[in-house]
């Protein structure tokens, strides 16, 4: 039978909540936005997950990420790669000492939970579970116990909700604060901050900031935040504040004071609805 | 003559008026009336005030089964609906994910009315895109003990093994209960 719907309606917590709890084997599609990824599940254990359409020869992409490959080895292992799969790859830049089995391992597990992190602030989307697909021979799995997973996607997701509000709008331009230079020179920026910081300019909006590096909206938005907070830069217009909230009408339901006990009915009563039920 | 009542509850387009008139003796009285809102026009007409559908089982015994308006802005009716229920049923069109939500909602506003036993019937079990009913379980955070049943509305032994299962655990809690 088929598990499919919206997130929406379903939380990613909700999801992989059902999976965990129900020791489901199989793959998760969900699309958003354009985007699609996909994770795979072995009696509700994640094993992997990829983005996009292909999810062959990523290994080399994963280890230039994590830091284990240079940019330039990255491009030549992936070349040669052509036609192996990524447990033939590993062995081969293990065998060669490129990288160690550990190094491949912690590579690929921090992959797979990024991918699904960034799921858990996808509030829209097509899921589709599709009961017992698992990834080919040759892809590298490994076993992540959900829960874990699930406690450190709700906290990120309560990042992302505080960091949603504070800047609710990314079709918003920013522009460096008086003196900034002074500034950025006290101050240690990662890579994707520097990035960022090359884009600020009253022409680029967040969202094209973002693009642009290929960010998601929680990173640029973790980012900017950051960098609003340290007074680097500041909004060439003001967003507008979020829209509040219309008051969940949870409450309109009447509710008696005092629940009510059931009816006074024997045991014979009850046996003689069974029996003309089961006539019918 | 003793009367006694069931509701049978869930969110709009459950499949709750087809439950009853699967087993009702008498046509289902239905106040239904054509859909106004846009956004609820799945099916041509709802049910706005209730169901009602009767099953006598002797001279001195009824049977009745009313189903609640499935649209939120009725849902004053539930209240009234449920007062003296023996039990309840909660459908839920398995097929359709984003009533999940609401199905939930219901089943813990017919809980705090009374504290009858009910069930959970996952209805449209014959459609291909149906959730199974062990997802729904959890989707729904039902305990271990409240019965998720396997349901077709339009099935009248699907209907009845719904209701048998309702009156087999209202036994159990006057079983209880005398103990």
């Amino acid at each position: 039978m088929a598990l499919k719907g919206n997130l929406r309606d379903f939380s990613t917590t909700q999801l992989l909540n059902l999976i965990n709890l129900a020791r489901k084997t199989g793959t998760l599609t969900i699309q958003h936005s354009g985007e699609s990824a996909h994770m795979s599940f072995r009696e509700g254990k994640l094993i992997y997950a990829y983005m996009g359409d292909n999810d062959n020869n990523h290994l080399a992409i994963i280890l230039q990420h994590s830091g284990k490959l240079s940019a330039e080895q990255a491009q030549i292992i992936q070349a040669h790669a052509e036609g192996k799969s990524d447990k033939q790859l590993g062995h081969l830049l293990i065998t060669a000492g490129r990288v160690t089995q550990n190094d491949i391992i912690q590579s690929v597990r921090q992959n797979v939970l990024d991918i699904v992190y960034r799921l858990f602030t996808w509030v829209e989307g097509i899921f589709r579970f599709e009961a017992n697909k698992l990834p080919s021979p040759g892809h590298i799995t490994i076993p992540i116990d959900l829960e874990s997973v699930i406690m450190e996607g709700s906290r990120r997701l309560k990042e992302w909700e505080v960091l949603q509000e504070e800047l609710p709008d990314l079709d918003v331009s920013l522009q460096f604060t008086d003196r900034p230079d002074a500034r950025l020179r006290n101050i240690n920026l990662t890579v994707e901050e520097w990035r960022v910081v090359s884009f600020v300019n009253p022409r680029n909006t967040i969202r094209q900031i973002a693009k642009a590096n290929n960010l998601s909206e929680f990173e640029i938005r973790r980012i900017v935040y950051g960098m609003l907070q340290a007074g680097l830069v500041e909004f060439v217009d003001r967003p507008k504040p979020a829209p509040v909230a219309e008051a969940a009408d949870q409450g309109r339901r009447p509710k008696r004071q005092a629940v009510e006990q059931p009816p006074d009915v024997k045991r014979s009563v009850v046996e003689r609805l069974i029996d003309r039920i089961k006539s019918i | 003559m003793q009367a006694v009542k069931m509701v049978i509850t869930g969110p709009f387009s459950a499949g709750k008026t087809e439950f009853i008139g699967a087993v009702s003796e008498i046509d289902v009285v239905s106040t239904e009336r054509k859909i106004s809102s846009a956004a609820e026009q799945i099916k041509e007409t709802t049910t706005v005030a209730m169901d009602f559908g009767r099953i006598t089982v002797g001279d001195d015994l009824v049977l009745y089964l009313f189903g609640t308006p499935g649209q939120r802005r009725f849902d004053f009716m539930w209240d009234i609906l449920s007062q003296g229920m023996l039990g309840f049923v909660v459908m839920v069109d398995s097929t359709k994910p984003e009533t999940f939500r609401e199905a939930k909602r219901i089943l813990e506003t017919f809980e705090s009315y009374a504290s009858t036993p009910y069930v959970v019937a996952a209805n449209k079990q014959d459609m291909e895109d149906a959730w199974e009913p062990e997802d729904l379980r959890i989707i729904l955070r039902l305990r271990q003990e409240v019965k998720i049943l396997p349901c077709v509305a339009t099935d009248k032994e699907s209907v009845k093994n719904v209701l048998l299962e309702l009156l087999y655990s209202i036994l159990e809690q006057l079983d209880q209960n005398s103990q």
